[in-house]
């Protein structure tokens, strides 16, 4: 248990959400499947950022653990949506999120 | 030789069977001579059965009693039935009624009938008819009673709409069966109440539960007004007389059938076949009497304004079954069951002669169209001449002995002058006026448009049965059925002669009166006041019903055509199918649009969890 | 371990016409017959018992056999009959055999997948009619449903998806019900004895508090009613009869309905005999009122198969208000309802069926002066509606007689009230014949019949249906076999019924609930007691 509060910590909370909600923004205002594709990146990557922060901050390892632990997922998860980016690309010729609503009600 | 009592109704059935089945076996359609020895036989076998099972057992035993077990029906609690057949005299009279005048119209219909497309089915129809006739008057228990009495009403619905091909037919069809249903049902009625009350509906114990002193009075009242609701159906009486009339779609000896020898007969039956519990109950002897009474007149008032030959007899039929009812009514059993005797003899005759003239007449109906018949068919002329004088009771005839009794008996019945007793005589008045008024305008005087192309269309098979009626009507007076057994002996008392001599003044009166209708009405033809024309569409009965439960109840079914109790559950798919159009439109497969208000979702929980 | 094989038999009768529809264009029928075939001989080996009930254990039963299933939960394939089972299992064989020879033909695709489906039906209401174990009743209840939803789906008429979700969702939503009532009724039965069963000779016995068993018999009730089917729960027949192919019809009138009356009396009554005599004026009065309404509805049809479904309600009404007047005479009557009622609706869908295939309508505004051309059929159509507006001398009379004369006795007036059913019979049978069958020939048909003359019935047909007028006959003149089979398990049901009365009786004194009931609805005769 820490008794004294890093001044780091505020910061990186700051930090991470600004990133967090850049991120989000993005996303919801993009159309452009491969620029959601870099916002979810973000997003993944402010939460990573938080995972090192809060790690540092309660001087435990896991925090660090979890960070390798997104990127790998990060990794994986671009893989398998960049693939269907192409599958998308590849149907409908273009990459407009907007044009891939098949699931409509 | 009991034995061959039990032969008597399975013999119409067996030819009801064979001739029914004759396709399974045989492509083509068999000859008409076939089907004429088979129809006519089993009936004809029948009624010699009667005859020698009468002369053999009966003859000298007014009060023999045969009973016939064949087999156990149902036995569940204490609901024991068999179809069990109980012979006394009264059934006697019955079978002899049914088989012998039954025959004679078979016979008749082989003539009648003869190159007909359908003649197999006509005959296997009447087969039918009289084998449930025939289980009518001879079940020991009522829901056997209640079978032939079903049946009775199947087969006149099967007869009545026999030529299916005219709707007409087909609609007096199942009003016959659904008007007398309705009776049937109140009958039913009254079975499972005499059944709560007795725990028996085997007639004799029936008879022996109910006379016991400890017997519930009310119950007996009431079942037997239920009765009366089934005997009332059948008969043809007030209310229910309205299917009458129209019945007579079917061909002309089914009218004969169904009037004289079964159907109509078997509301008098039962009635004085349960004649021990009606004696019990004041009310409900005053109710058959009253109802006797009013459709008597009623019914003689309509047939006076009528101009379909056939619709008069119909109605006079109704006036004359009213007077068995009444008779029933004043406890004249027996006077009841030989007036059903005689009207067999004479209603038959009438019919078959009025179905001569038709045929005759190439199918014209409409007597206005007739007349001066007597020279151009003189046979038939003859037998109807008789018929008539028998049914207006002119002295002499059958007819006359049966309805006098009626009358005196009426008249002692209630000590003297009273109402039902001056409803019966005025009723002997209608009745001559308009069986002679019928006899005129069809045969007197000259010739009318249909008369011209009359052929005489009697065949030996046609005039025998003529003939032999003919004879019956006139002499069947003299056949008293030895009754006293079944109904006990009524003191013989001798009211005024003047009481007497009205009785045989009214018709002649009668035909007074007839002659001058006649008079009046071949010189305007067929035209009718209003009060005519209201008594020519039977006192508006027919109107009422259909205003008052045809319509309503045919209105009610087309509302409900669709099940309203459907329409909740429709409503309930709709309801459901609304919420989810309602609810699909979030779902518009836009990933931001699901993004954002994902977001906004959780900030929203984020901040209430905040806030709390 | 018969009534096992008669099961596995049409099981698998049913998995080989399914396979033979690759090999062979129309073995599906064949193999069906013969499994059918094969499976009534087995049930005839039951014939010796058909004299004197014989006590095999606590009850009835002619056979039984148990084995263990879920040993866990106290569930077991436990399967027994007794003689309610072996009539409906006759009538069961009798109408699927009928209904086979019936259509023979009339399938045109998917002829091995049609009859896996038929024979799956099939077994599952025999498995129904024999599961002594109350999951196991559930499960076989579920599996009779489901061969029937692809009949109605896949070879129905017009509308026929729209019937057959109408029907799954139905008895999908009711068979919930039942199985809420069943578990709860198991886990309470063990709260009281410690003895996890789902058994229905154990569960018999099981002690409820009365509010408790109210509502789960209602569970179950409601499960039965909505097969039966009986106001309010009836839509779903007409439209699943009207657009289920003429098997399936004959399927779900001549013995699905039955499954519902068969559970009422099996399961409803005896287990809970209390609240079932609580509730017995409500469901007779439910009873009288199908009756009258299903009239009425029959009536106003012009679609001759949905009048042919709305004569179900109406018939079926009086199973119910027969079973719940509590009493021998009508309770008897109930049973023999099902059984003529099986016997003349399956009828008369093939009639219309077989009409349907010649004229290829079966709307009444256009057909007319059938008799004409079709005297045969017609013949054998108006004895059938003749037996279905209860002519005495036929099997449907004997049935509505003895159950209107028995509830007369439990309730005037409901039983005034279904007699005037009687006359609704005559008004929707005749008015069928006469807009089918009589007046003068539609001018539709006119146009069709000189081209090609249209093929009266055949032999095949003409056989099927005269064994089953002859079946009707009999049972009218003859119906004392089938309530001496029937009586020993009616009895039963009204024993539980007349113990809990009195139990309940002597619990709270004189002047309670019951015994005032029994006075004023019920006149108490003397020798009611000693009916068997």
């Amino acid at each position: 248990m820490p008794i004294e509060t890093a001044p780091g910590l505020e910061a990186g909370i700051l930090l991470a959400s600004t990133l967090f909600c850049l991120g989000l923004a993005g996303l919801m205002m993009r159309r452009n499947v491969i620029f959601m594709l870099m916002c979810v990146e973000i997003c993944t990557n402010a939460a990573a950022l938080m995972f090192v922060v809060a790690g540092a901050h309660w001087g435990n390892a896991d925090g660090q653990v979890m960070f390798i632990f997104v990127v790998t997922l990060a990794a994986a998860e671009v893989a398998i949506a960049l693939a269907l980016v192409l599958q998308f690309y590849h149907r409908k010729h273009t990459v407009d999120i907007d044009q891939l609503n098949d699931l409509r009600g | 030789m009991q034995g061959l009592l039990a032969w008597v109704p399975l013999l119409p059935l067996i030819g009801f069977l064979i001739l029914v089945g004759i396709p399974l076996f045989y492509r083509r359609e068999p000859p008409e001579s076939v089907i004429t020895v088979i129809g006519v036989g089993s009936v004809g076998i029948a009624a010699l059965f009667t005859a020698v099972a009468t002369a053999a057992v009966f003859w000298q035993t007014p009060s023999g009693v045969v009973n016939i077990a064949l087999w156990q029906w149902m036995q569940l609690g204490e609901l024991k039935l068999g179809i069990n057949f109980h012979v006394d005299w009264l059934t006697l009279v019955m079978l002899m009624i049914v088989t012998g005048v039954g025959f004679l119209i078979h016979l008749y219909s082989a003539g009648y009938m003869r190159k007909d497309p359908d003649f197999r089915r006509y005959f296997a129809y009447l087969n039918l008819f009289i084998f449930a006739m025939l289980t009518l008057v001879m079940a020991d228990n009522l829901v056997l009673l209640y079978l032939g009495w079903e049946g009775v009403g199947l087969c006149s619905y099967l007869l009545i709409g026999f030529w299916y091909k005219d709707p007409v037919n087909g609609t007096a069809a199942c009003k016959a069966f659904i008007v007398t249903r309705i009776g049937d049902t109140a009958m039913a009625i009254g079975l499972f109440l005499l059944f709560y009350e007795f725990s028996t509906l085997n007639i004799p114990e029936l008879i022996n539960a109910a006379g016991d002193p400890g017997a519930d009075r009310e119950i007996i009242t009431i079942a037997t007004l239920l009765l009366l609701g089934g005997a009332v159906g059948k008969s043809a009486q007030l209310p229910l007389q309205t299917w009458l009339p129209d019945a007579m779609a079917g061909p002309t000896p089914v009218s004969a059938l169904i009037h004289a020898a079964t159907m109509v007969t078997a509301g008098v039956y039962l009635i004085a076949r349960m004649h021990p519990l009606y004696t019990l109950s004041e009310t409900a002897m005053t109710a058959v009497a009253i109802v006797g009474a009013l459709t008597l007149l009623l019914a003689g008032f309509s047939a006076i304004a009528q101009s379909d030959i056939k619709r008069v007899l119909a109605y006079s039929t109704i006036s004359q079954i009213g007077y068995m009812f009444l008779a029933l009514g004043v406890g004249a059993w027996s006077g009841a069951i030989f007036h059903l005797m005689t009207h067999a003899f004479f209603k038959a005759l009438l019919f078959l002669s009025a179905g001569s003239v038709i045929l005759s007449l190439h199918h014209e109906q409409n007597i206005f169209r007739m007349g001066g018949l007597y020279r151009k068919i003189p046979f038939t002329f003859l037998c109807f001449t008789i018929g008539c004088a028998s049914l207006a009771a002119l002295p002499l005839t059958s007819g006359f002995y049966s309805k006098d009794q009626i009358l005196l008996r009426a008249w002692e019945f209630h000590q003297g002058f009273n109402s039902l007793w001056l409803a019966g005589v005025l009723g002997a008045l209608i009745t001559g006026i308009y069986t002679f008024r019928v006899l005129f305008l069809v045969f007197a005087g000259s010739e009318g448009a249909a008369s011209r192309h009359c052929k005489d269309a009697n065949t030996p098979a046609m005039t025998i049965p003529l003939a032999i009626l003919a004879i019956l009507a006139l002499l069947g007076g003299l056949l008293t059925p030895p009754l006293q057994a079944v109904f006990g002996t009524t003191a013989e008392r001798h009211p005024a002669a003047w009481v007497e001599g009205v009785a045989i003044a009214m018709p002649l009166i009668g035909l007074g009166v007839a002659w001058q209708l006649y008079r009046r009405e071949k010189k305007t033809g067929e035209q009718r006041s209003r009060v005519t024309q209201f008594w020519f569409s039977g006192w508006g009965f027919d109107w009422l019903y259909d205003h008052l439960l045809v319509r309503p109840f045919n209105m009610l079914a087309r509302l409900n055509h669709n099940d309203m109790i459907d329409a909740l559950y429709k409503g309930t798919a709709a309801f459901s199918r609304q919420l989810n159009t309602l609810l699909s439109a979030s779902q518009n497969g836009q990933v931001r649009w699901y993004l954002a208000t994902f977001a906004a979702g959780s900030i929203l929980f984020l901040a209430l969890l905040v806030a709390l | 371990m018969t009534l096992m094989a008669i099961i596995i038999l049409l099981f698998a009768g049913g998995i080989l016409a399914w396979l033979s529809e690759r090999y062979l264009q129309r073995g599906g029928h064949w193999i069906g017959l013969v499994s059918l075939l094969l499976a009534s001989l087995l049930l005839a080996s039951y014939w010796p018992y058909l004299g004197a009930a014989q006590v095999i254990g606590s009850g009835p039963w002619w056979d039984s056999v148990q084995i263990n299933w879920i040993p866990r939960f106290g569930i077991s394939f436990h399967l027994a009959i007794d003689g309610l089972g072996f009539l409906m299992l006759a009538l069961t064989m009798a109408m699927g055999i009928f209904g086979l020879v019936m259509t023979w033909n009339d399938i045109h695709f998917r002829r091995g997948f049609f009859y896996f489906n038929y024979l799956w039906t099939l077994a599952g209401v025999v498995g129904v009619f024999t599961a002594m174990d109350l999951f196991l009743f559930f499960f076989f209840w579920e599996v009779m449903l489901v061969p029937m939803l692809f009949l109605i789906a896949v070879w129905g008429y017009e509308q026929r998806l729209f019937a057959a979700i109408k029907f799954f969702i139905f008895t999908q939503a009711s068979s919930l019900l039942m199985l809420i009532a069943i578990v709860a009724l198991a886990y309470l039965h063990y709260g009281n004895s410690g003895q996890l069963t789902f058994n229905y000779n154990d569960l018999l016995d099981a002690q409820l508090a009365p509010s408790t068993a109210y509502w789960l018999m209602l569970g179950f009730f409601v499960a039965f009613i909505v097969k039966l089917p009986a106001l309010p729960f009836h839509p779903w027949l007409p439209d699943a009869h009207t657009q289920a192919p003429t098997a399936g019809s004959i399927l779900l009138a001549a013995i699905l309905l039955k499954t519902g009356a068969y559970g009422l009396l099996r399961f409803n009554l005896p287990l809970f005999p209390e609240s079932s005599a609580a509730f017995a004026p409500v469901a007779m009065s439910i009873g009288a009122v199908s009756v009258i309404y299903g009239a009425m509805l029959a009536f106003a049809q012009s679609d001759m198969k949905r009048l042919v479904a709305y004569s179900s309600v109406s018939h079926m009404g009086f199973v119910l208000l027969g079973l719940y007047a509590l009493n021998t005479i009508a309770m008897q009557g109930a049973v023999m309802q099902m059984i003529a009622h099986g016997l003349s609706t399956a009828a008369l869908f093939a009639l219309v069926g077989a009409l349907q295939h010649r004229l290829h309508t079966r709307d009444m505004t256009q057909l007319g002066g059938v008799w004409a051309i079709l005297p045969k059929l017609s013949a054998i159509a108006l004895f059938f509606a003749v037996a279905s507006l209860g002519l005495p001398g036929l099997g449907n009379f004997v049935a509505e007689f003895t159950v209107l004369v028995g509830s007369f006795r439990s309730s005037h007036w409901i039983a005034v009230l279904a007699a005037t059913g009687l006359i609704g019979a005559a008004l929707y049978a005749l008015i069928m014949m006469q807009r089918g069958f009589f007046g003068a020939l539609n001018k539709r048909l006119q146009k069709l019949s000189p081209q090609a003359p249209i093929a009266d019935l055949n032999l095949r047909e003409s056989c099927a249906l005269l064994s089953l007028a002859a079946l009707l006959v009999l049972l009218g003149l003859r119906p004392q076999p089938v309530f001496d089979i029937a009586s020993p398990t009616v009895a039963r049901s009204l024993a539980h019924i007349e113990t809990a009365r009195a139990q309940y009786a002597k619990d709270q004194g004189i002047g309670t609930r019951f015994t005032s009931q029994e006075q004023t609805w019920a006149k108490p005769h003397p020798k009611e007691s000693e009916s068997p």
